[in-house]
C-alpha cells in the first residue's frame, strides 16, 4: 500500500506517526484565539463554521478545490473514497476523496469539529490549506511541503485511511 | 494537539517497514520524554524542579547545550522559555525529525524525506540524479505555493503565523511577532535550521541581516503585505517554476 501512496504524493506518503508536539506555548493561548477568530472571519467573511467551503474561492472553479458535504454529480470516470472518522481532541474529522485516473481531484470534509473558535479557524483555514497541499503537491511535482506548523492531524489521518482504501 | 510526521522513502530496495517502525518508536520516545505538554516528561519535571538534569535522559543535556548556542547566536531571539516556562520544543521538534531521518540512513536508505508538520529533512536524492523538490506554502494564499526549493541532503523549515494566528512571541518585548507572514530557512540539518527559522520569525525584519551573517543558511521571507525578500544565496536553492 505504501507504494500506491507514494505514487500519489509525497506529502502524505507513508504517514505513520502523530506527535504530541506543538511548536509554541499555550501560555499565550488567549491571544492566539483572539487573533485566530479575526483571521478566520476575514478569510471567509462568515463566522459560521459550516460555511468553511467559502474560504477557498477556488472551489467555485469545480476543477480542484474544497467542498463540504458529500459529492454529487460525479463524472462517469470518477469515484469517491471515504476515509475513516479520525478522532481528534477537537472532535471527529472525516474526509472523502473524489478520484479520477488514480489521482485525487477533490477532497471534501464530511465531518469536522465545530464547537470552538479553534475549530472554526481550523475548519475554515487549516483544512483548506491541507486540502490544497494535497492537490498542489500532485500538480507541482513536489515531494513535500514546508509551511508554518499545522496540527490538523485528524484531516491527514482520515485522508490517509481513504488513500489506503485504494484510489 | 499532534503534529503529523510523514516519511517518503521512494527508492528503498526491499521493505522499509522495520526502519520506519524504529523511526516511529524514536519519535514516540522523544514525545514522551521531551514534550512540555506531558506532566510526567523529563522536560516538564526538569522545568518544575522535580527532576535534576543528571537524572533526565542524557539527550536533554545535549539539547540544552544546543539551545544555549542558538540562543547566543540569535541574540536571545531563540529561547527555551518562550512562554515563561521551560519549553525546548523549538529545537526538539526539528532535532527529532533530523534524527528520524538519520535512523533511515543508518538502516540503508540512500534517499528519503521526513516532514514533521511542515519542517522537512531530506537525505540523499529522490532518485539518483534527481534532487528533492520541496514546495513552500504561501502564507497569504492558502491554495498556492510561494515557490519550490530543491536540493540534496538538506533541511527546510518555515515559521509563520499562517495557521493559528500570531503565536511566536518576540522574547525581547513579549509581543507577538508580526513583521513577517512567514520565513523559510534552508540549511543542512533540521534541528538548527528550524530553530533559526523560529528565531528569525521572532526577529522580524532584522532577521535579514542576521541570516546573511550565518554561514550555511539561506532564507526567504514573505511579509504580511505580500512582499518578499531573500538572502543573497537563496536563489541557488530555488527550482525553476514547475507551472
Amino acid at each position: 500500500m505504501r507504494r500506491a501512496i507514494l505514487a500519489i504524493t509525497g506529502t502524505i506518503a507513508g504517514l505513520v506517526a502523530l506527535l504530541g508536539f506543538k511548536s509554541h506555548v499555550p501560555a499565550i493561548a488567549a491571544a492566539t484565539s483572539g487573533t485566530g477568530a479575526t483571521s478566520g472571519s476575514s478569510g471567509s467573511g462568515s463566522g459560521g463554521s459550516t460555511t468553511g467551503g467559502s474560504t477557498t474561492g477556488g472551489s467555485s472553479s469545480g476543477g480542484q478545490g474544497f467542498a463540504t458535504g458529500k459529492q454529487t454529480g460525479l463524472a462517469a470516470d470518477e469515484h469517491t473514497v471515504t476515509g475513516n472518522v479520525a478522532d481528534t481532541i477537537y472532535g471527529p474529522v472525516q474526509i472523502q476523496l473524489v478520484v479520477k485516473d488514480s489521482k485525487i481531484v477533490k477532497v471534501s470534509i464530511l465531518q469536522q469539529p465545530s464547537n470552538t473558535i479553534h475549530d472554526i479557524q481550523i475548519g475554515q483555514f487549516a483544512f483548506p490549506r491541507l486540502i490544497s497541499e494535497t492537490l498542489t503537491a500532485q500538480n507541482a511535482k513536489i515531494d513535500s511541503v514546508s509551511g508554518a506548523t499545522y496540527t490538523s492531524g485528524g484531516y491527514i489521518q482520515s485522508l490517509q485511511s481513504a488513500v489506503d482504501k485504494g484510489l | 494537539m499532534g503534529t503529523v510526521v510523514s516519511f517518503d522513502v521512494p527508492g528503498w530496495a526491499g521493505s522499509p517497514d522495520g526502519a520506519l517502525a524504529e523511526a516511529v518508536r524514536w519519535l514516540h520516545w522523544v514525545d514522551a520524554t521531551f514534550s512540555p505538554y506531558r506532566d510526567d516528561s523529563d522536560v516538564t519535571r526538569f522545568g518544575n524542579g522535580s527532576l535534576r538534569l543528571p537524572d533526565c535522559a542524557p539527550e536533554l543535556a545535549e539539547i540544552l547545550a544546543a539551545c544555549a548556542g542558538i540562543s547566543a547566536r540569535s541574540g536571545g531571539y531563540f529561547t527555551t522559555t518562550p512562554g515563561g516556562r521551560f519549553d525546548p520544543s523549538g529545537y526538539v521538534k526539528g532535532w527529532a525529525i533530523e534524527r528520524a531521518a538519520a535512523i533511515l540512513t543508518a538502516a540503508g536508505s540512500a534517499g528519503h524525506c521526513v516532514n514533521g508538520g511542515g519542517d522537512v529533512q531530506c537525505a540523499g536524492e529522490r532518485e539518483p540524479g534527481q534532487p528533492w523538490r520541496i514546495g513552500i506554502a504561501h502564507p497569504l494564499r492558502p491554495d498556492s505555493l510561494a515557490l519550490v526549493v530543491t536540493g540534496r541532503d538538506f533541511a527546510v523549515a518555515t515559521s509563520g503565523s499562517a495557521e493559528r494566528g500570531p503565536h511566536i512571541v518576540n522574547p525581547r518585548t513579549g509581543a507577538p511577532a508580526t513583521d513577517l507572514a512567514s520565513i523559510t530557512v534552508v540549511g543542512a540539518t533540521l534541528a538548527e535550521t528550524d530553530a533559526y527559522a523560529t528565531a528569525a520569525y521572532a526577529m522580524g525584519s532584522a532577521a535579514r541581516d542576521w541570516l546573511e551573517s550565518l554561514e550555511g543558511y539561506e532564507a526567504f521571507a514573505i511579509t504580511p503585505t505580500g512582499s518578499a525578500w531573500q538572502t543573497r544565496g537563496f536563489p541557488a536553492h530555488v527550482a525553476p517554476s514547475p507551472y
